[in-house]
């Protein structure tokens, strides 16, 4: 026993020093911006929030409980079974739909949600139709108010749910026959082993996923703004927009931050020492179904995939080519944001490496929590990353300007803040999580007994990672990639705030027409943006399958 | 190994490239350029700022480099620049705005004498740290086929019992509603004006949601029967390419109110030069240029909005709507109440 256990720590503790050396460095620098808007707890002044106590408060918590609690329904609703069916059965649609069915990921919620409301809205197509055809009034007919919670609810989910789907569905294909074999023998039947053995093993999966949809949820400003949904980003915007202040905006975004580790801890908690690792053994191979079933099938995983995507993806469309004004310039918008989301993710998807690996490794307290700390960034709006990364970051910049003088009495202007530095700096900050959760997910599942396995029979420590990890991370690497693309493709409030001069993206242009209320002009830029992060999406989606089928 | 191989040049490749691309952007960036020039941090959106800027850069020979975004996150970032900010120009559209630019000490006072003579002394900063270059009004839109004009008369009227339910505004977070409830604490004081949200709130028809042309659309199908908006959202509506816009704005009428007492609230686009601005001159040739009949011309054409300069001809559709009184306040002081606005509006519960 003290042999093995000796051994074990020997092995563990191989990489440590430069490891864990350079991701406490990385770790630290990611956590700086939320650090700096944690600190703003202690100054300021706390006379806002007396007021925001006595009138807003309550009612913004709890409009941003119930959206947390129906998101989290819709978003494993369409996520969890979909995932299920289509990696584990063949049924007429299953190939295109395994990858389709992430296409809905390429939406930015506020995009979906005001393509909705164009179509659904009272003075919409559809209710203008309607009343027309029916010869009705306002008043005489009911119809779902897409402009309400519930609405909030349904637009994110629809986006959302993806996470859900992907990060599942990695872990459905990767399930070993074996268990299934077991569980059989064992006399459960198919629910019971769904229920028992396979959605425990897939829960840490799952659990990644809902956590992204949810801390985007929680960021999310855009949609719950157009819905009138005050949700707590609302009164983080009202503090810093309508109040001004961006200490009360700083100390309510730290309530909200306190919030999510709060939720992180308490599943970390309720998982506590289960943790499920991949035993080796054969894959399970898809199973063909037929008739009533395979209907049943393609009509579940064609829900989402319509009123996520081909629906606003068919108005979008009929909007940029009847209706909208285009302007010049799309290919360079296009260009700009394909250029910048793939450094974006090239960088986030090597640090969150880094730092995956050295939690996995090292048994430092410290590494582990500047590890998580480090992915916080994802539960705060873009703006407050922003905030967070141009403080430190113009601070810098001030310090080499007057170093430049001093030395050089060269004015070398803002070298960090002005340019594109701060900006993939800031996506690192904010989509860390993203691609940590999957790479994370991804590690847990490579048992710390084979690679012990490998060390005993003398592969070295950088064999161990070629012959075993990289193989087996492939596709939570991919996975890593294809989110954090579309999340940088997506993302609009930090771009907004830290893009350099004349550097404009799609998300900027169709976020800017939207909000000056010309949302059909906004059209082309948010097809753009969905198309731009189809290419991607297809290609390693059918990279993730593939790795799988061979 | 073959495959291996490829793998690992690939990653060389891209990181060569991630680098040499951080560096070759920041170094345009840090370059210094001799040509003329002015760098415009801009609140009003790309598409109504953009060609203007064209415009004076042909005129002028003067190149424009620019980045829009919200105004409070551009004053933080110019704020935090500081000293080393690249910005010589700040433009935004709203009062408040300007006037919370002004109070975060990062523009500066200018002495121009073509400023000073177009601009009347109430759309501008006293302390000429400000310009108001564009006005929009703020009317109220009735639905025609419910509601007849004489019974109109103030925003106050708004508050009473006969409006219950037939009321739609925005949200209070819309920068437009918290300068027009300053004017009213200006105007009324701050009990009065707190009176009037719990009661205009209690008429209302439906939960604040959607932007202006939702609250005018909400208006013409028959959800509500009375709402505020900006005049170019209906000017944008009744010129729009789509038939069913056009429709739309048809079936809603405008109504000028508080013509017997202060006017109708108005608001205006304004700009100001940053306090450490590198091309002071350039920066107050293109604030001077934005008050020329050419751009102000193109305003008024483009989106609906109205002159500053008097005497300037205005587009047919607002000629259409015919003269009214404005609300003279001066607008430096709808800035300074903004904060105090936004927090009665949330006493009096207006989301």
């Amino acid at each position: 026993m003290c042999f093995f256990e000796k051994i074990r720590t020997s092995i563990s503790s191989f990489p440590s020093q430069p490891l864990e050396l350079s991701s406490l460095v990385v770790a630290l620098a990611l956590a700086l911006p939320v650090v700096i808007i944690l600190l703003h707890i202690f100054s300021g002044s706390f006379s806002l929030w007396q007021h925001l106590w006595q009138t807003v408060l309550v009612d913004y918590v709890s409009s941003s409980l119930w959206l947390l609690f129906g998101v989290s329904i819709g978003v494993l609703l369409l996520g969890v079974p979909t995932a299920w069916l289509t990696s584990t059965y063949i049924f007429p649609g299953s190939r295109w739909l395994s990858w389709a069915l992430l296409l809905p990921l390429a939406f930015p919620a506020y995009i979906i949600a005001y393509t909705y409301t164009g179509f659904f809205d009272v003075a919409g197509l559809f209710q203008t139709t309607l009343r027309e055809l029916m010869g009705w009034e306002y008043g005489d007919y009911w119809f779902f108010e897409i402009r309400s919670l519930t609405g909030a609810i349904v637009m994110m989910s629809l986006v959302l749910y993806p996470y859900v789907y992907l990060l599942a569905r990695t872990t459905f294909l990767e399930q070993p026959i074996n268990i299934v074999n077991a569980g059989r023998s064992l006399g459960h039947n198919r629910l019971s082993i769904i229920r028992r053995l396979l959605l425990p093993m897939a829960r840490p999966a799952i659990v990644a996923g809902l956590t992204l949809a949810l801390m985007e949820t929680l960021a999310d400003f855009g949609t719950v703004q157009y819905f009138g949904v005050s949700a707590f980003t609302s009164g983080i915007f009202r503090a810093f927009y309508g109040y001004g202040d961006t200490a009360a905006a700083a100390q309510l975004a730290s309530v909200l931050l306190l919030f999510v580790m709060v939720l992180i801890v308490i599943e970390r908690y309720s998982r506590r020492k289960a943790s499920y690792q991949l035993t080796k053994g054969k894959k399970a191979l898809p199973k063909k179904i037929y008739g009533r079933k395979a209907i049943l099938a393609t009509t579940i995983c064609l829900i989402p995939f319509t009123f996520g995507f081909i629906l606003p993806a068919a108005l979008l469309l009929y909007w940029t080519f009847f209706q909208a004004v285009i302007d010049e310039g799309f290919g360079q918008l296009a260009w700009n944001s394909l250029y910048l989301a793939s450094l974006a993710t090239i960088i986030a998807v090597v640090l969150a490496l880094l730092l995956a690996y050295a939690k996995r490794y090292s048994k430092k307290t410290v590494v582990r929590c500047a590890v998580n700390a480090a992915g916080l960034g994802y539960a705060l709006p873009g703006t407050i990353i922003a905030i967070g990364v141009i403080i430190p970051f113009s601070w810098m910049d001030h310090q080499l300007i007057d170093w430049a003088e001093q030395w050089f009495g060269a004015e070398i202007g803002l070298v960090l803040s002005g340019t594109l530095v701060a900006l993939l700096f800031a996506y690192s900050v904010r989509f860390l999580a993203v691609s940590l959760g999957s790479i994370d997910t991804g590690l847990q599942k490579i048992k710390p007994s084979l690679d012990n396995a490998a060390r005993l029979a003398g592969r070295k420590p950088l064999q161990v990672l070629r012959e075993i990890h990289i193989p087996l991370m492939r596709s939570s690497v991919l996975t890593a990639l294809l989110i954090v693309f579309v999340d940088v493709l997506k993302e609009l409030p930090a771009t907004l705030m830290l893009r350099p001069f004349d550097f404009n993206t799609l998300s900027v242009r169709a976020y800017e027409l939207a909000s000056d209320e010309r949302l059909i002009d906004a059209a082309p830029a948010s097809l753009l943006i969905v198309a731009v992060g189809l290419l991607p999406v297809i290609l390693l989606s059918r990279s993730i399958s593939s790795n799988h089928h061979d | 190994m073959n495959k291996r191989k490829r793998c690992f040049t690939c990653m060389i490749v891209l990181g060569a490239f991630t680098f040499s691309s951080l560096f070759f952007s920041s170094y345009t960036l840090a370059e210094k350029v001799e040509v003329q020039q002015v760098s415009v941090y801009s609140a009003r959106k790309e598409a109504l700022i953009k060609p203007i800027l064209k415009t004076f850069t042909e005129e002028t020979g003067i190149k424009v480099k620019l980045i829009t975004g919200k105004a409070d996150a551009l004053l933080t970032r110019l704020r935090l620049e500081g000293k080393a900010s690249p910005a010589d120009v700040f433009i935004t559209v709203d009062a408040g705005r300007l006037q919370r630019a002004k109070a975060s000490k990062v523009l500066q006072a200018v002495s121009s004498e073509t400023l000073g003579s177009r601009i009347p002394q109430n759309l501008r900063d006293k302390d000429n740290m400000w310009f108001g270059l564009s006005q929009r009004a703020r009317p109220i839109f009735y639905a025609k086929n419910k509601v007849q004009p004489s019974e109109l008369s103030t925003y106050e009227a708004l508050a009473d019992k006969k409006w219950k339910g037939r009321i739609c505004f925005r949200s209070s977070n819309s920068v437009y509603n918290q300068s027009q409830v300053a004017s009213m604490m200006e105007a009324t004081g701050v009990e009065a004006t707190e009176a009037w949200v719990k009661a205009a709130v209690a008429n209302f028809a439906r939960s604040p949601a959607g932007g202006d042309t939702d609250q005018l659309k909400a208006v013409a199908v028959g959800v509500c029967d009375i709402t505020i908006a900006n005049t170019y959202y209906y000017g944008r509506l009744a010129n729009s390419d789509n038939a069913s816009d056009r429709e739309l704005v048809k079936k809603v009428g405008l109504f000028w109110p508080n013509q017997n007492d202060r006017g109708t609230h108005v608001n205006v686009s304004g700009a100001g030069v940053t306090k450490y601005a590198r091309n002071k001159d350039n920066a107050i040739k293109l604030i001077e240029f934005l008050t020329s009949d050419k751009a102000q011309n193109w305003y008024a054409a483009v989106n609906n909005e109205f002159p500053v300069v008097e005497g300037v001809e205005s587009s047919p559709t607002l000629t259409s709507w015919g003269s009214f009184k404005q609300d003279s306040v001066n607008l430096s002081k709808l800035g300074e109440l903004n904060r105090a606005a936004v927090q009665l509006m949330d006493r009096g519960g207006w989301k």
